[in-house]
């Protein structure tokens, strides 16, 4: 029988490895489904994973999707290495799309170039104050940061529902649950004409740069490392437990939110009962495919961005139900978790184990 | 005791690898019916691996084992209950929240009915001087009592082998006497007794024969009672015992005043602080001794600023300083090395350099909220030469060290760093007899400089060898500080009991003490 052993030290090599396998192992088993399902898995894959990025347009809508995925991981990335586990980004990214279009909403038709940076910074504002809630019960009664910031996902989608249903639905919009379209000074400017990628994307490359320096160079990063590695340790040296939960979750709202801000002035241009497709929830498994790091964190939201986009082009030329998607992300996570195993084991080889005395 | 009669439990070969370490290589020994065989050597020798394969936790790799003649496989501590073997661990596994007697029924595999069981642990109790209320709950019981329990426990089951590891680092030394007692009497009736230790004096007064372990393999066999300190010291680590010397030195002004310091006990299970003063001045080493258990880590935590307290309790050089977190305290030139290196002294998983940086930050590592890394690797590299911390450089992961060079670094990291005082938890315990004198002499290099030195420890035979005057902690509060040469270890283990409560300041007696 094969036996594991654990290894010496973490396996380094295996780190790096284990979301190559996983996306491979996804591959794999994409192709028996594809298979199972009657399509030519070659072809659903080029359908999949060439088709949507062969034209500029593709390659636009590409990065457009990554974008929020980059946000919301990137922010969920420096929180998880403090081990405060926010699984709430999607709600913090509603709450950002609302404090965000609000204001978009309130100065409609005022045309002043300090608009769009205000929308921008509610949205921030919004996310972050969606987060303090868990941060603040978790630091005041011990909650668990888990079930309250995931259940508060459903309280702003709930509130974004009855917004658009309501107080702020567009009076000329044909009673559609809705608001009105944001004109151009809220909206965000788009990178090249013709593809809907904008600015938010530029933003967000410079964040994960911003991340990376505060997470590998900078001492509050290395405080908020120490707390998630090693909680007495930091209580040892004097940090703050409070804090480091604190700047953990606030950093993953403000990211989401500014996520979410992204959604409604940038391709959705108004507010609508949904500001995402779940990129909050994808944005955990970009964190951990990306090894929590910023560059890793880049490369799994390209890769995530493209599930998505393969769903929907899936969708329409092979007339699979779009939970394709779904199902390859939670493929993608279930192999990175069982990959993830032999960072820290390995196979003991027969010969030399006990196992011939069993 | 007949010659003819099979030794009772015999090993032959015993290997036993892991994928870092070999812990045991072709370890052989033999225990007669009613003998008392010491298991000696250092941490890390090998012991603990061991007695876990006799006991069936752990299964070797190579080699047999005989009991009573006959070659059997032990493949779980069912098993080696079956056979007689019981075994005292050197951590209890009781639950604090359930009685004595619901503690032993759990360990039984076919326990009597509630009442019976407690006749039979109050009977087992009074035969063997282990004196043990069946309905108490343990949360309320000292540690000698919870290792009474524990004895009960396993002598309920009749066992003809009793493995004790490491059995007195948690008792006064009164209590050690009675314990000796107690394992003579079980000896005298027949049962064999494995008792592991690295206390050199105890393994001579009690045992009748020992097998010495080193680096995992056998070392020396010898009847300890016919061997000197000296002789055995040098079976279990190849060379002559270092010798610490402590030169008289007139102590300064106090650096570090604890006045009144009175603290409930963040775990429900932990002991209060009660009105604790106390005063180490600049140039001396204090010793406080104590079980642990007895608010140890509560004080400590007051000192080190983790719990705040009211602000004149703790004064450091001059400044009430009750109030201040670890950083700030830091500051003021206040130093500590904690019990737990792994985890709290140390991250493992990062590497010594960023170690340093987990309490160097305020001597310039950090500039602009920005890591000066050149800085912190020459630092790192500091301590790592200056105490000789076996690595291969700064990069080294923490958790990749073994636990005697970790200590190594984490005192060097912080004596190095320290200018006023220095607190140290359990300086060497689990370290190897070379790195513990390595770190004693740092302590004392420090003290020679200047500094203010409080040492925390179980060991007494090590408080008696460096400290300048002595305390003793027990039951959360304090008892009269003395010098360390109008003492004895006597007078200390009464202490330890908590019997200082109508003693005068200075006790009348003076004994010379070894050490």
């Amino acid at each position: 029988m094969v036996r594991l052993e654990p290894r010496p030290e973490p396996s380094r090599r295996m780190m790096f490895a284990s979301p190559l396998i996983a996306a491979a192992l996804m591959i794999v088993t994409g192709y028996v489904m594809f298979a199972l399902m009657g399509r030519e898995p070659w072809q659903a894959f080029h359908v999949f994973f060439v088709q949507p990025l062969s034209s500029a347009y593709g390659v636009g809508e590409w990065l457009l999707k990554a974008t929020p995925l980059m946000l919301c991981g990137v922010g969920l990335a420096l929180g998880f290495r403090a081990r405060a586990w926010n699984i709430g980004a999607e709600g913090q990214l509603t709450m950002g799309a609302i404090a965000g279009g609000g204001v978009a909403l309130y100065f409609h038709g005022v045309d002043a170039a300090w608009l769009l940076p205000l929308i921008l910074l509610a949205g921030v504002l919004g996310g972050m104050a969606w987060a303090a809630i868990p941060a603040f019960l978790r630091t005041r009664f011990h909650t668990s940061e888990i079930l309250v910031s995931l259940m508060l996902v459903y309280v702003a989608q709930l509130l974004l529902r009855y917004l658009v249903n309501g107080p702020w639905k567009d009076p000329a919009g044909f009673n559609f649950p809705q608001s009105v379209m944001f004109h151009d000074a809220a909206l965000l400017p788009l990178l090249v004409d013709g593809l809907r990628v904008n600015i938010a994307f530029v933003i967000a490359l410079a964040l994960l740069a911003a991340a990376w320096l505060f997470a590998y160079r900078s001492f509050a990063g290395f405080r908020m490392q120490v707390s998630g590695l090693a909680p007495a340790a930091a209580s040892y040296a004097g940090f703050s437990d409070k804090r480091n939960v604190w700047l953990a979750l606030l950093i993953g709202g403000a990211s989401a939110g500014l996520a979410g801000v992204g959604e409604v002035a940038g391709p959705l241009g108004q507010l609508q009962p949904s500001a995402s497709p779940g990129y909050g929830f994808a944005a955990i498994i970009v964190a951990f495919v990306g090894r929590l790091h910023p560059l890793g964190v880049l490369l799994a939201s390209l890769l995530m961005s493209l599930l998505y986009l393969g769903g929907e082009t899936a969708q329409l030329e092979l007339g699979l139900p779009s939970s394709v998607t779904g199902l390859f992300q939670g493929l993608l996570l279930f192999y990175l978790l069982a990959a993830d195993l032999f960072i820290h084991f390995r196979f003991k080889p027969r010969a030399a184990g006990s196992s011939e005395a069993t | 005791m007949t010659a003819a009669a099979p030794p009772r439990l015999e090993l032959l070969g015993i290997t036993k690898r892991y994928p870092a370490v070999v812990a045991n290589q072709d370890i052989s020994l033999a225990v007669r019916p009613g003998e008392i065989h010491a298991v000696l050597g250092e941490n890390g020798a090998g012991k603990s691996t061991l007695m876990k394969i006799i006991y069936g936790v752990v299964r070797p790799d190579a080699g047999e084992i005989l009991w009573e003649g006959r070659q059997v496989e032990i493949d779980s501590p069912a098993t080696a209950r079956r056979l007689g073997i019981g075994m005292v661990f050197q951590h209890f596994s009781l639950f604090e929240t359930l009685t004595v007697t619901e503690n032993v029924a759990l360990a039984l595999d076919a326990p009597p009915p509630p009442a019976e069981l407690a006749a039979r642990i109050a009977a087992v109790s009074a035969q063997y001087g282990l004196p043990v209320d069946p309905r108490r709950l343990v949360h309320s019981m000292s540690v000698g009592e919870r290792q009474r329990v524990e004895i009960v426990r396993c002598l309920l089951q009749r066992p003809r082998l009793l493995i004790m590891d490491e059995p007195t680092s948690v008792l006064t030394p009164q209590a050690v006497r009675t314990l000796f007692q107690t394992l003579r009497r079980l000896a005298h009736e027949g049962c064999s007794i494995l008792y592991i230790s690295h206390k050199l004096d105890e393994i001579r007064e009690l045992c009748d024969s020992a097998t010495v372990l080193r680096a995992g393999r056998v070392s020396g066999r010898a009847v300890p009672r016919r061997e000197s300190r000296e002789s055995l010291a040098r079976l279990m680590i190849g060379h002559e015992l270092p010798v610490t010397r402590l030169p008289p030195r007139t102590p300064g002004a106090p650096l570090l005043e604890v006045r009144g310091l009175s603290l409930k006990s963040a775990d429900p299970f932990g002991t209060a602080l009660r009105d604790i003063s106390l005063e180490v001045r600049a140039g001396e080493i204090v010793g406080i001794a104590g079980v642990s258990g007895n608010g140890q880590k509560e004080l400590l935590a007051a000192l080190s600023g983790e719990r705040p307290v009211a602000a004149d309790a703790v004064r450091i050089g001059g400044t009430p300083a009750g109030r201040l977190g670890p950083t700030a305290r830091r500051k003021l030139g206040l130093r500590y090395v904690p019990e737990e290196r792994l985890g709290r002294g140390a991250v493992p998983e990062l590497s010594l350099g960023l170690n340093t940086l987990l309490t160097g930050s305020a001597h310039g590592l950090v500039r602009h909220g920005l890591i000066d890394r050149a800085r912190v690797r020459e630092l790192a590299r500091r301590v790592i030469e200056r105490f000789q911390v076996k690595c291969d450089g700064d990069r080294t992961l923490a958790g990749n060290l073994s636990g005697g060079n970790l200590q190594k670094f984490i005192v060097g990291r912080e004596a190095l760093l320290a200018s006023q005082v220095l607190l140290v938890a359990q300086p060497t315990w689990g370290v190897d007899v070379g790195a513990a004198a390595l770190i004693r002499d740092a302590l004392i290099e420090l003290r020679n400089r200047g500094a203010a030195v409080l040492v925390v420890s179980e060991e007494l035979e090590e408080l008696f060898m460096i400290s300048d005057r002595l305390a003793v902690l027990a039951e959360g509060r304090l008892s009269p500080t003395v010098p360390t040469a109008a003492t004895s270890v006597e007078q200390i283990g009464l202490w330890m009991s908590g019997a200082f409560a109508a003693e005068p300041a200075v006790p009348a007696r003076a004994e010379a003490v070894h050490g």
